[in-house]
């Protein structure tokens, strides 16, 4: 194809030639082209088909604004839907698809949505799909879904990179027009770090569209200088393809940076967009305007477009969307693009403007009080009907209409953060209100100021006010500084399908509609009308639409109100957000000191929190985890198993004050704990319910190892630290966390001493009368490594635990395995550790679950009422004392190989089975190899006086009933014998 | 959001952990003869302004203080930000 | 005579070295690592006393100072002193007993694992991975920060050198996420 409507000039490099597809049809175009203006170039002017009736649709604007023409962008894993093609930069091999038909665009079958447009106007899902309630999932939602919608997914992961940055600056300018680049000019040489940041590739906004001069320079040429100038500043950034999506608290703002976008290939590890958070200490907004249309019967037609579109396409891009051309415009600015495309050399059929004293041009026709009330051509404009103020018609043969209602300034931003836009009567629109975010101002047309001089001048004014510079001249161009005055047209009398939201489908009669049915507020006029709701966020339709409803409600539109926005500003891409979280990296991983032994091992891991712990070790052979662990249990008990605790929090606890500190924040005494001896710990919350258990150490007086629950080291160290700081601040105590310092292995078992003194170095005695039960200290292993040992068991068991740094982890652990070897010594994982605890009766996290208390884990007198601990008081509150709370008991079915459900209900035996006769519930279950039953744990209401009951344990989601006895939660040496052997 | 940390300076909110209300400071005296009354009260019972709101932030990802920000609720501006220790110390607090 | 071999945090016998355009991303296990907080009521003689070990001032907020043995600011009264593993294994010992009853000391040695930068264009790494003001940052300043949503130290020994420190489990993350940073920015 050759480019028929290209023009001359532009911004574009004609010395090289690329090649792009569109809709699998090869095309040529150049650089500086945006998919848009190549398309227009090449005659294409069907570019897709709308939403809800399908109707043929062409480009309307030549911005992030517009709502029609959006296509899907690459292929394969890389295809990416609802990409507008007036911001998609061309390169070398682009691929395009027009998107929401079928079987093609020129042929698309439910094009017949069109002919039933009386039946799907305002409101009509809520209509329509109302009834029978059954239908909705399985038949009007798929229908819908297949439909109406935009382009598809391609149902593969994305391959490409994504990033986050952060960026700091002292003012950060949004939008590279004439305001923007004064103010960066004028902040830059004031020496400020400034960002300035712009969705386009190329900096200069309305300055490359235009054909005045600023200064003694082309207007492009003006800005190209002035991006030079910035450019050569090191305390100046430039961030062309950004788009600042937010305004967020406190001056910091989001922006989407599109790195890879404009590429054909990304190199290996470049990402394809990166989002930043921007922090600043001022920002100045100087996003421009965007040209508001007039509705009028069919003015959705490929080749109707926005006027200054018509106008950016021709000057910049050197595109045309048609040699025969009319305007039709309410005001001076559609002249101009008139006089732009008639120097180019393109056909000015005539320019129709609804003031009966439009200004009179002798190169072409003005029709001045007209209107225009109809067109036709089925997949793109062939005639424009107009109304001539006589009464009589006139049609007009041509392949585009530029239309111009006036300019809306772009307020998003100062939406933000709640800020509403206030009505200017002489620009007949919204401009910002007085509430913009804090640190926020606004320049050039964003904030009214429609000419090019009033541009550049509030652009430096804004710059410095913002950064508080004193006498700051900032020597301004000459340039156009026509006044601006704007009467409202917003869509001609008597129409009936005149189009407002081009993306959503909504109509002038669907507002009104919407209003006669009873939707006064703007808000519930979009959500019932969708208008505004589409990807565009009605960015060229808002308005117009609460003009009209203004005038079906007889007030004004201030009156009426407007509606806000909210971020983003475009859309972005889910990918963007997630950036380099994603896969394995959604989250940090924390492995353990005997990871990757344990991987040699083949162990299955489990996630803890952001840990990776082993779970069990698979033998060859075993083909169910069930084998695996009962194994790790019984040669565990039999004789010595090892398992990494390293993931327990340990919090070192030391100062004058510690034991006092520990006697605050545990429910149980302290202060007494011997030198050398560990304890168990019970921590509460203030209202009396446990928070958490682990055991205290103490090293020296003044020295304690606090140990925590895998689960609950980050909150128990930031609750320590809230005791520590805000209610006792005097107390000489310090605390910091040791978790990572050390690899700390569980070595359990009756020969678990004994596989120790293979390692502990000989000066050290661990024999039961040395190292009695609860015993702590340090000593050395391996031939001098430092090492703590604890003489605490999780299993029951006589059990040691011992740390080590580290970096020795893996080796230690090595070595237990090789040392062990004459005891059959076992790596056990998470579930063993679970059997383990649950046959020993231990409450551990299911138990601890934030509603229980110490009395309801028969804990109950470990809290002390002798002195003052953290939720001592609150846990005597009546309700938590009275004689039938919950108490934790062992459950056992009274057939062994019935299974017992963490989870179900315990009933009585006989009576209902419903909340009402509810007796308590299991926490955890499991099946003991050692009792060669399935047990459990539970909370039983008045539970310590109900041993031996038959009870029913019920699950009526998933039918189960099972009847099992209430023991003893310690179904494994009550006595403690084993611990102290 | 940025909150100024008295001895960092400006740092985003993300790295900071939100617990509440700072009259969580104001733990009641347990051997009071109304102690369960006030530890309900103090335990429970909260003031939820439209404006400013004394609030406790713990700077997790920082120094670890515990700092006390006066927050607007309607607005998010911060208008002060203490360290909690010295808060806690002006109203009393010491072992 | 110990006779067991330390790994590095990455999983090696070796540590990792990574180089993308002009930075070198190293692992440094040959660190040892202690903290210190000041008792109460102690502060001012527990930093004259660290000043003695480190023959510097005792840092101030968002500072760090000493030769062989040096020191950063961790917290208010708070510092994490750093010294070569080869000749300081035992760290803790020697500060504790240089410090006296003016502070708590803790041994963090393997708490944390370091990955030195090296080389030009180091803010344009650390932008990705930080929301520091790399503004306020130069040789002599250190930040706490989180990197990846893994909490780490920031030092910045020269323009050209930086240290970050991060929890010795979450290694293998810092590490992808760091040369992520690299590749994506250089």
């Amino acid at each position: 194809m050759t480019q028929n409507n290209r023009l001359s000039g532009g911004q574009i490099d004609r010395n090289t030639t690329v090649n792009f597809r569109f809709d699998n049809r090869n095309y040529t175009a150049h650089p500086g082209d945006t998919l848009a203006s190549a398309l227009l170039a090449n005659d294409v002017r069907l570019i897709g088909r709308s939403f809800k009736y399908h109707r043929p649709r062409g480009l309307l604007t030549a911005g992030s604004e517009e709502p029609n023409g959006i296509v899907e962008l690459r292929s394969g894993n890389r295809q990416e839907p609802n990409t507008r093609a007036t911001t998609t930069e061309m390169f070398d091999g682009l691929e395009a698809q027009s998107q929401n038909r079928w079987p093609s665009l020129k042929f698309d079958a439910l094009g017949v949505n069109d002919l039933f447009s009386n039946f799907l106007s305002a409101g009509f899902y809520y209509k329509t799909f109302m009834w029978p309630t059954a239908f909705w999932e399985k038949v009007y939602e798929p229908i819908i879904r297949r439909a109406a919608g935009l382009g598809s997914l391609s149902m593969e992961a994305d391959p490409d990179e994504y990033d986050k940055g952060f960026r700091h600056c002292d003012l950060l300018i949004i939008g590279a027009g004439p305001s923007g680049l004064m103010a960066a000019l004028t902040a830059g040489r004031a020496g400020a770090d400034v960002i300035l940041a712009d969705e386009d590739f190329r900096f200069g906004g309305r300055l490359n569209s235009e054909t005045f001069s600023v200064g003694d320079q082309s207007a492009n040429d003006w800005a190209a200088q002035a991006v030079a100038e910035l450019s050569s500043m090191p305390n100046v950034r430039l961030m062309a393809r950004t788009t600042v999506i937010g305004a967020f608290d406190h001056g910091i703002y989001g922006a989407v940076e599109r790195t890879g976008d404009h590429v054909a290939t990304l190199p290996a590890g470049k990402p394809r967009q990166i989002l930043w958070r921007i922090y600043t200490k001022k920002a100045l907004l100087c996003a421009g305007s965007t040209e508001r249309p007039i509705a009028f019967e069919n003015n959705d037609r490929p080749g109707i477009m926005m006027a200054s579109a018509l106008r950016t396409y021709a000057n910049r891009f050197a595109a045309t969307a048609s040699q025969r051309v009319a305007i039709f415009t309410n005001n001076d600015d559609g002249h101009r693009t008139a006089a732009d495309l008639h120097a180019k050399g393109v056909h000015i059929c005539a320019v129709i403007d609804v003031r009966k004293d439009a200004p009179v041009n002798y190169d072409y026709e003005v029709l001045s009080g007209a209107q225009v009330v109809n067109t036709k051509g089925r997949l793109g404009l062939t005639f424009v009907e107009v109304a001539l103020p006589d009464g009589s018609t006139r049609t007009l043969e041509c392949g585009a209409l530029g239309v111009s209602g006036g300019w809306n300034p772009n307020v998003h931003l100062t939406c933000h953060q709640r800020g509403r836009p206030v009505w200017n009567d002489d620009l007949a629109a919204f401009v910002p209100g007085s509430n913009l975010p804090v640190g926020l101002s606004v320049a050039g047309a964003a904030n009214g100021l429609m000419s090019t001089y009033g541009a550049l001048q509030s652009g430096a004014e804004g710059a410095a006010a913002a950064l508080e510079l004193k006498d700051v001249r900032p020597d301004l161009p000459e340039a156009e500084d026509t006044p601006i005055a704007q009467k409202p047209f917003w869509y001609v009398e008597g129409c009936k399908r005149a189009w407002l939201d081009q993306q959503n489908d909504v109509t002038v009669k669907d507002v009104k509609l919407s209003y006669q049915e009873g939707f006064r507020s703007v808000e519930h006029l979009k959500r019932y009308t969708t208008l505004g709701m589409a990807t565009d966020q009605g960015k060229t339709s808002n308005i117009s639409a609460l003009a009209i409803m203004a005038e079906v409600a007889g007030k004004t539109i201030p009156e009426t109100g407007t509606t806000i926005f909210r971020p983003p500003y475009t859309p972005v891409p889910i990918s963007t957000f997630a950036g380099r979280m994603k896969g394995q990296e959604f989250h940090p991983t924390r492995l353990t000191p005997s990871h990757y032994w344990a991987k040699e091992r083949g162990a299955v891991f489990v996630e803890v929190g952001n840990w990776l712990r082993a779970q069990w070790f698979p033998l060859p052979g075993e083909t169910h985890w069930r084998e695996s662990v009962d194994r790790e249990v019984r040669q565990t008990r039999a004789s010595v198993g090892v398992c990494d605790c390293t993931t327990l929090g340990k919090i070192d606890v030391q100062g004058a004050d510690a034991a006092d500190f520990l006697n605050r924040v545990y429910a149980n005494g302290f202060a007494k704990l011997a030198v050398r001896k560990t304890r168990y710990g019970l921590m509460l919350r203030e209202d009396g319910m446990v928070m958490d258990d682990g055991t205290a150490a103490r090293l020296a007086e003044d020295h304690f190892v606090v140990t925590t629950t895998t689960a609950n080291a980050v909150n128990v160290y930031r609750h320590m630290e809230f005791v520590r700081q805000c209610l006792f601040p005097d107390m000489d105590v310090q605390l910091i966390s040791t978790t990572e310092s050390w690899a700390q292995y569980a070595v359990a078992g009756p020969n678990s001493r004994k596989l120790l003194q293979k390692i502990v170095d000989p000066e050290f005695d661990i024999s039961n009368d040395a190292f009695p039960f609860m015993g702590c200290g340090n000593i050395t292993v391996c031939g001098g490594l430092r090492a703590r040992l604890f003489r605490i068991s999780f299993s029951g068991e006589l059990a040691f635990e011992i740390a080590v740094p580290s970096r020795y982890g893996d080796a230690l652990m090595r070595r237990l395995m090789a040392d062990g070897e004459d005891f059959d010594v076992v790596p056990y994982g998470t579930e063993a550790l679970g059997v383990m605890r649950i046959e020993k009766g231990h409450a551990a996290g299911n138990e601890l679950n934030g509603t229980t208390t110490a009395l309801n884990l028969g804990l109950g007198k470990m809290v002390s009422k002798k002195k003052d601990s953290i939720g001592s008081t609150l846990s005597e509150r009546e309700a938590l004392v009275e004689p039938d709370v919950l108490r934790l008991v062992g459950i056992k079915p009274v057939s062994p190989e019935e299974k017992v459900t963490a989870g179900g209900h315990l009933m009585n035996t006989a009576g209902p089975v419903d909340a009402a006769h509810d007796q308590g519930y299991v926490t955890s279950a499991a099946y003991s190899p050692i009792l060669n039953s399935n047990i459990g744990l539970g909370l039983l209401k008045d539970g310590a006086n109900r041993m031996g009951e038959k009870m029913r344990l019920v699950s009526p989601l998933t039918d189960l009933t099972v009847e099992v006895e209430i023991v003893s939660a310690h179904f494994v040496d009550p006595e403690g014998e084993r611990l102290r052997a | 959001m940025i909150i100024n940390h008295p001895l960092l300076g400006p740092r985003d909110s993300s790295e900071f952990t939100y617990l509440g209300d700072a009259t969580l400071i104001n733990r009641p005296d347990w051997q009071a003869e109304d102690a369960a009354e006030a530890f309900y009260e103090y335990g429970y019972v909260r003031d939820n302004p439209a404006g400013k709101h004394q609030e406790l932030w713990f700077h997790e990802a920082g120094d670890r203080s515990w700092l006390v920000v006066t927050r607007d609720t309607t607005t998010h501006e911060i208008s002060k930000v203490e360290l909690a220790r010295d808060v806690a110390r002006a109203r009393g607090r010491s072992k | 005579m110990l006779d067991l071999v330390a790994i590095t945090a990455l999983g090696g016998s070796e540590p990792q070295v990574d180089t993308v355009g002009g930075i070198t991303c190293s692992e440094v296990p040959g660190v040892a690592l202690a903290s210190v907080a000041a008792r109460m009521g102690q502060e001012t003689k527990a930093s004259k006393a660290l000043a003695k070990l480190i023959s510097a001032p005792a840092p101030g907020i968002g500072q760090h100072a000493g030769d062989t043995v040096t020191a950063f600011w961790a917290g208010p009264d708070q510092w994490m002193i750093e010294a070569p593993f080869d000749t300081h294994e035992e760290l803790a010992d020697q500060v504790k007993s240089a410090l006296g009853d003016t502070a708590s000391v803790t041994e963090q040695t393997d708490g944390w694992t370091r990955f030195d930068l090296n080389g030009d264009q180091i803010p344009a790494v650390l932008e990705l991975l930080s929301m520091l003001d790399l503004r306020n940052i130069d040789a002599g300043s250190v930040a706490r920060c989180s990197i990846h949503h893994v909490g780490c130290f920031v030092l910045c020994r020269s323009d050209e050198a930086f240290s970050i420190y991060g929890p010795r489990s979450s290694a293998g993350s810092l590490h992808h996420a760091i040369v992520t940073a690299m590749r994506s920015a250089l």
